[in-house]
């Protein structure tokens, strides 16, 4: 418990914004939790980071966390996540994320952030649903899925936030689970040590608003339903597709090393400065 | 005796290039644009300048992501800057509205063109008047520049940084087509003669930093991040500290603040130029490039014995109306030409009361308005 307590300490607001907004039983708070152990973890000063989100439920985190903060308009946390690390490279930023913020309306900006480089971590929490306003299906809704805008049963198809990213240029992809708190942690804190954009896709669950609905029972269900749905990615690569179905995989998908943003940005910058000198 | 040169470099610039080295003197060192027309060519000469003075230029996947980068550079610590015509500007209402409710000092150049949606890419036209007025959604104070020679794209991109640090608050500056393409004389003045503004930070311990806290300005000093004062910032109405918040005193309280911010400058804040106003009995108030062909026209009009005058908006929003009731009161009219369907000259029958006769001359085929229209509508009105 003590560590506990002094993670409690030293990362959240404890003494200003609490209690939260989740449910009971949110996979935010689990979330919230590998978070600040993850940060622990790379021993990052807590002046350096900033953490970026966007709206919804995950989108609160912001609020809770003892770092420079700021909750953005939704689907453009990665758009100011950009100015950010662009206008000072030293600070460490967290972006986080829920799936119709990433990629519904801010899908675009998802796969430009991936495409470019920069060096953000990219927290995308899918839960399936957009809770908040009260469970409307979104671009990571299941085939024939119940949701309020969807009460005959979903009939478009989810996108694969992570395989998104692979294909976007993402430098690191990883999903995990909420389920998973410990390896949780250690995707997130490898993701925040990287250098470029690194994404975490956070399979977690909405029992309020999308399990109720589609008879997963609460969260302990739900929860039951990831330890038994969740895939290690090298096990999967043995299995037959007929086997993954219905399945996740959780794990690393990608580790790969590639121009960073700021990086290349420097060299640009001593390129302008020799060719505007020689120019007058 | 040769004549004595003022201050400066003397250039050939057009507007557009203006604005650049206005940004530029003022400090700003992060641009995020998306190419349009008739902006583009502030993106095109930010991509090559900034770098070489450690700026940084980035060209977004859109505009929506190129304010979200503006805010996030600001809040950085950086002075920043977009620029875009209708159609982008429209994309950028949302983030508009986010960067007044966490007042976050940022610039956004808006090249007018003609609207409403594609509309006339290449024409000019004042039509984002309103829209730069009321596009965001929600009750919001903003300050609107405008600017009408190549001389005043480097003026009022200034001033637009300066007033955007002063009051922590975007800054809209309207140029036009006509503006932005015209290519005349610019004298650049010196770094050291131009005065630069920069935000307030905070001096006093971390543990003591309210960052909403009212002042007598209205305007609390704003920490950068990464300087250790970890606060939060949200698009939510908050409360002194940062944080959302629904308590009915706290809201009240927010949104008549970053009113009064503004409202208890208005003095600072507005700006105009006068022309031959003080025994003016028929007036002309225009502003851009329209109160180019409108100081024309004012000229003519004394030579032909009528007694006009001028006044030029440089500040539209808040409307600089201390500055402009009194001259508006001892003319018996007022012409407002304008390009669009009549904008400004509704803000101005506003203010008048009834008083003056306004007229309004108003054209939207995408061409400038001559100084021989106001001439004939002065004459005859006189």
């Amino acid at each position: 418990m003590a560590e506990v307590t002094r993670l409690v300490h030293k990362y959240l607001r404890h003494d200003k914004k609490f209690p939260h907004v989740w449910c009971p039983g949110c996979g935010n708070g689990i979330l919230l939790g590998s978070l600040i152990r993850a940060i622990d973890r790379t021993g990052l000063e807590k002046d350096r980071i900033v953490v970026v989100s966007g709206i919804g439920c995950s989108g609160r985190i912001s609020v809770y966390v003892d770092f420079n903060t700021l909750h953005t308009t939704h689907g453009r946390a990665l758009t100011f996540a950009t100015g950010i690390k662009l206008a000072n490279p030293a600070l460490n930023v967290i972006v986080i994320m829920g799936d119709g913020d990433a990629t519904a309306i801010g899908g675009n900006h998802f796969i430009h952030a991936a495409r470019r480089n920069l060096d953000l971590t990219a927290i995308v929490v899918n839960n399936n649903i957009y809770g908040m306003t009260g469970g409307q299906y979104s671009p990571t809704t299941p085939y024939g899925a119940v949701a309020t805008t969807a009460l005959y049963g979903n009939i478009e198809h989810a996108f694969s936030i992570a395989e998104l990213a692979v294909t976007a240029g993402a430098c690191m992809v990883s999903r995990g689970a909420v389920f998973y708190a410990t390896m949780l942690d250690e995707l997130i804190s490898k993701a925040i040590v990287k250098r470029g954009f690194a994404v975490v896709e956070v399979v977690s669950h909405c029992h309020t608003q999308y399990g109720r609905r589609n008879e997963m029972g609460g969260a302990v269900e739900m929860l039951r339903w990831q330890k038994e749905s969740a895939v290690r990615v090298e096990k999967a690569k043995e299995m037959s597709e007929e086997q993954l179905r219905g399945k996740f995989t959780v794990g690393i998908l990608t580790d790969r090393d590639l121009p960073v943003y700021t990086e290349e940005y420097e060299k640009l910058r001593q390129v302008a400065k020799k060719s505007l000198i020689t120019k007058n | 005796m040769k004549a004595k040169k003022p201050p400066g470099r003397q250039l050939l610039l057009q507007g557009n290039e203006a604005i650049v080295e206005g940004a530029l003197a003022a400090g700003c060192r992060f641009f995020a644009g998306y190419p349009i027309t008739p902006a583009t060519e502030i993106s095109e000469v930010m991509s090559y300048r900034l770098p070489a003075v450690d700026g940084t230029f980035i060209q977004m996947e859109d505009e929506i992501a190129s304010l979200g980068a503006v805010i996030g550079a600001s809040l950085a610590g950086v002075k920043s800057m977009t620029a875009t015509s209708g159609p982008g500007f429209s994309l950028m209402q949302e983030n508009l509205g986010f960067a007044c409710t966490a007042e976050v000092p940022c610039v956004i150049v808006n090249v007018m063109r003609g609207g409403p949606s594609t509309g006339l890419p290449t024409r000019v036209s004042q039509g984002d008047v309103m829209q730069a007025r009321w596009g965001t959604h929600g009750d919001h104070p903003v300050i609107v520049l405008a600017a009408s020679t190549t001389q005043e794209c480097f003026s009022a991109t200034v001033r637009a940084f300066n007033l955007s640090e002063k009051y922590r608050t975007p800054v809209i500056l309207l140029a036009d087509e006509v503006v932005a393409h015209t290519r005349e004389k610019i004298y650049l003045p010196r770094s050291a003669e131009v005065e630069v503004i920069d935000r307030i930070k905070p001096d006093m311990p971390p543990d003591w930093y309210i960052p909403y806290e009212d002042n007598s300005r209205g305007v609390p000093p704003m920490s950068t991040f990464g300087d250790g004062y970890r606060y939060h910032v949200t698009g939510l109405i908050h409360d002194v500290r940062g944080f959302p918040t629904e308590r009915r005193d706290e809201i009240s309280a927010f949104v008549s603040r970053i009113f009064r911010k503004i409202s208890q400058h208005l003095v600072d804040i507005q700006q105009i130029e006068e022309e031959m106003t003080e025994d003016a009995e028929v007036l002309v108030i225009a502003y851009g490039s329209v109160s180019r062909s409108a100081r024309r026209a004012v000229r003519e009009a004394r030579k032909l014995g009528v007694k006009a005058g001028l006044i030029q908006l440089v500040t539209l929003w808040p409307f600089p109306r201390h500055a402009v009731e009194p001259v508006l009161r001892r003319a018996r009219m007022a012409l407002v030409p304008e390009l669009n369907m009549g904008q400004m000259s509704r803000e101005i029958k506003r203010i008048n009361q009834g008083a003056t006769r306004i007229e309004t001359l108003n054209r939207i085929d995408g061409n400038l308005i001559t100084p021989d229209e106001i001439l004939r509508r002065l004459v005859k009105s006189y």
